[in-house]
């Protein structure tokens, strides 16, 4: 990606704490007035990532550069971002109110429009009678929407947010997903989002990363994150997948056949560069790309495998089909169309069938 | 633990008794806090109350000679108000140890926020090199000082030795500012401790949100640091000026005839001049004071901290 169209941009950048290796040769660019999601498992360098932006730690290597300029050496007061931490960090001398307004003491304001801007903050996060209590007695997910408050209330130019949704039920926090969202098309504001929830960052982000141990795995739009990740470690991480050893027969047009243990041969455009014909490979498929059904279907990539049992999940149900040749039995999710009724079924004999193009193949990563 | 209220299936009385007692103290959180008290409590009464009641009762005697005349009388109260050397002295005094209280926690905070923010490795050995000089006694400690101020001593020597000074400089020894120098340097660690203990407290995120929201370090210290670490400074500051302006050590050994305090004379009282009703009244009239005063430096220090969030 070239340079100039990236807002942040961080380049090769390492991070040691001691001899641990926090962050791994990171490369990232963001664009300006994007939603970017950094995605990863517990302990796999996001906060120490956005510190780094934040300007509380320093690379070992590599440069971090905003809005054209490099960062290193640059203060945190300094710097054109705001955070809003994953532990709340609400002053706990201050209520509500002037936790909101602490950092915009420097513009110098007067009270009435400052008192605007803060009422304003209160209605957003949907807290307007909290104004006068006392920080010590909110609840977590008040906390974190007034850390968000906090720092939203300043316009930066980039917003790093740590996890600021985790302590807020489903209801409240698709609310926030939604003001969030809202308010960073209106005003612009960049926004560096860290969860470890993967709807929410498929949701909400324009483009995301997903991490493991302090390496960024694949950079992309939730889309085709979803449906092509690029290896088996970052189609695993985002919702379920199906995996099934495989052999390339043949390239085709864009394409490839694969013959896979246990399905037989199978066409696909999901290819990575450069393969090769024979090489062994890894495929994958999704559950809802998948259909279950108790005959066999004419016209149809299919197989036939047994149904082991059934997982309820509400809206949908995953059922576990295992097909001879392969271990682990493979994940088929249902719409509940009828009132789900047990599943009394077992070990009965099905189809599963699959539309081309269905698999993906994965790169040996 | 039973749920129902009513009474228990219990025959033995004894052990009724006990879970109602139980109970009560379960219910209550206040009779815990009073069990848990009881031993303190009584000391305190013991130690305390009844010395402090005889003082009452005695400034209301007059001395006879050696003895007492026991009819309630106000004469003491009276004669500390119209004499002006009592007040006068009791002004100084306040004066002086107000002067010593500010001087150490103004020289002891940076200490304490030192080992607090910019020590990560053992914090407790620093804490125990800083309070070393306080484990000797406390007299040594003056007379230490004696021989650093006096007039031969380190610093005048050092100074005509250097050609700076012709002639020993004199307000150094008996005088106000050597009870200062002294109090403040003796009372240090009383200060350091609860203020590294309330800086020590300050949870690091706070610094660093403050910082992300654009205050430099000095402004982040005076929004952030300082007002939480308040409620250190003034345990700090009151645990400085209530002993010390009592003290008449210090003003005995370094003080000369300007520095002396009120201590000095309601020792003399209770000594040579042997009118212990006196010294009595003296002593309420200097507690009065110095409660009245802490009482004021806390509400001010609400107020600030207040404030200046
Ligand atoms: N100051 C530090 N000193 C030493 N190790 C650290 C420090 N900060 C973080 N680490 C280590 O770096 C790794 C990444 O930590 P980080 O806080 O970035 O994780 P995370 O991805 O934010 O996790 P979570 O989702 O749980 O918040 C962890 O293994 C952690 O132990
Ligand atoms: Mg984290």
């Amino acid at each position: 990606m070239t340079q100039n169209d990236a807002f942040i941009s961080i380049q090769n950048v390492n991070k040691y704490f001691g001899k641990f290796h926090a962050i791994n040769d990171v490369s990232i660019d963001i664009k300006h007035g994007e939603f970017f999601s950094l995605l990863g498992s517990s302990g796999c360098g996001k906060t120490t990532l956005l510190r780094m932006l934040a300007g509380f730690e320093n690379p070992t290597s590599g440069e971090i550069y905003i809005d054209g300029q490099p960062m290193s050496g640059v203060p945190p007061h300094h710097r054109p971002v705001n955070m809003v931490f994953q532990s709340y960090a609400i002053f706990p001398h201050l209520n509500v109110r002037d936790n909101i307004a602490y950092g915009l003491r420097k513009q110098k304001l007067p009270r009435a429009q400052r008192d605007a801007l803060v009422d304003e903050m209160l209605d957003l996060i949907k807290l307007p009678d909290y104004g006068d209590h006392k920080a010590n007695q909110l609840s977590g997910g008040q906390r974190q929407r007034i850390a968000l408050a906090r720092s939203l209330i300043l316009r930066p130019k980039v917003l790093l947010l740590d996890e600021p949704l985790g302590a807020l039920d489903k209801q409240l926090r698709e609310q926030m997903q939604l003001e969030l969202r809202a308010l960073q098309k209106t005003v612009g504001i960049t926004f560096v989002f860290v969860t470890h929830d993967q709807e929410e960052a498929l949701t909400l982000s324009d483009r995301m990363a997903v991490m493991s141990n302090g390496r960024d795995l694949q950079v992309d739009t939730p889309t085709r994150l979803y449906e092509s990740p690029i290896n088996r470690e970052v189609a695993s991480f985002i919702g379920t997948m199906n995996f099934f050893d495989g052999r390339v027969k043949a390239l085709t047009n864009g394409g490839a056949e694969i013959e896979a243990v246990g399905l037989g041969n199978l066409c696909t455009s999901n290819i990575p560069p450069n393969l090769k014909p024979g090489q062994s490979v890894c495929v994958a498929i999704r559950p809802e790309k998948l259909s279950l059904s108790r005959d066999a279907q004419s016209g149809f990539n299919q197989v036939k495998g047994r149904l082991d049992n059934a997982a309820y999940l509400g809206e949908r149900s995953h059922y576990y089909v295992s097909i001879e040749g392969v271990s682990k039995p493979v994940a088929v999710s249902v719409q509940n169309r009828q009132r789900a009724n047990g599943n009394g079924e077992n070990q009965c004999p099905v189809w599963l069938s699959w539309e081309d193009n269905a698999f993906v193949v994965l790169g040996n990563g | 633990m039973s749920i129902t209220n009513g009474p228990m299936p219990d025959d033995a009385t004894g052990l009724r008794k006990t879970s109602r007692l139980g109970a009560l103290l379960q219910r209550s959180e206040a009779a815990r806090g009073f069990t848990l008290l009881s031993p303190t409590l009584f000391i305190m009464a013991v130690g305390i109350l009844v010395p402090i009641g005889i003082l009452v009762v005695m400034s209301f005697w007059t001395q006879v000679g050696f003895g007492f005349d026991t009819t309630a009388t106000t004469a003491n109260y009276q004669m500390a108000a119209e004499r002006p050397i009592y007040g006068a002295l009791l002004r100084r005094s306040l004066w002086m140890s107000g002067m010593a209280t500010m001087a150490t926690v103004i020289l002891s905070y940076p200490m304490a926020y030192f080992v607090a923010f910019h020590v990560h490795r053992n914090k407790m050995m620093w804490i125990v090199l800083i309070t070393l000089p306080f484990w000797t006694s406390y007299l040594l400690r003056v007379f230490a000082w004696k021989v650093v101020l006096g007039y031969h001593g380190v610093i005048n020597s050092a100074l005509m030795n250097l050609g700076l000074i012709e002639a020993p400089l004199e307000f150094l020894l008996y005088s106000q500012s050597a009870v200062v120098i002294t109090l403040a340097h003796a009372w240090a660690a009383f200060a350091i401790l609860p203020m590294y203990v309330s800086l020590e407290k300050i949870d690091k995120s706070l610094l660093e949100a403050a910082t992300d929201l654009g205050d430099g370090p000095i402004a982040r210290f005076l929004r952030i640091t300082l007002p939480l670490s308040l409620p250190g400074v003034i345990s700090a500051s009151l645990l400085i000026f209530i002993p010390t302006t009592g003290d008449y050590i210090t003003p005995t050994l370094l003080g000369g005839p300007d520095g002396a305090m009120i201590g000095n004379l309601i020792q003399k009282q209770f000594g040579a001049i042997n009118n212990w009703p006196m010294g009595a009244a003296l002593s309420i009239i200097l507690m009065l004071s110095i409660g009245a005063i802490a009482v004021s430096f806390m509400l001010i220090a609400n107020f600030v901290r207040k404030r200046i969030s």
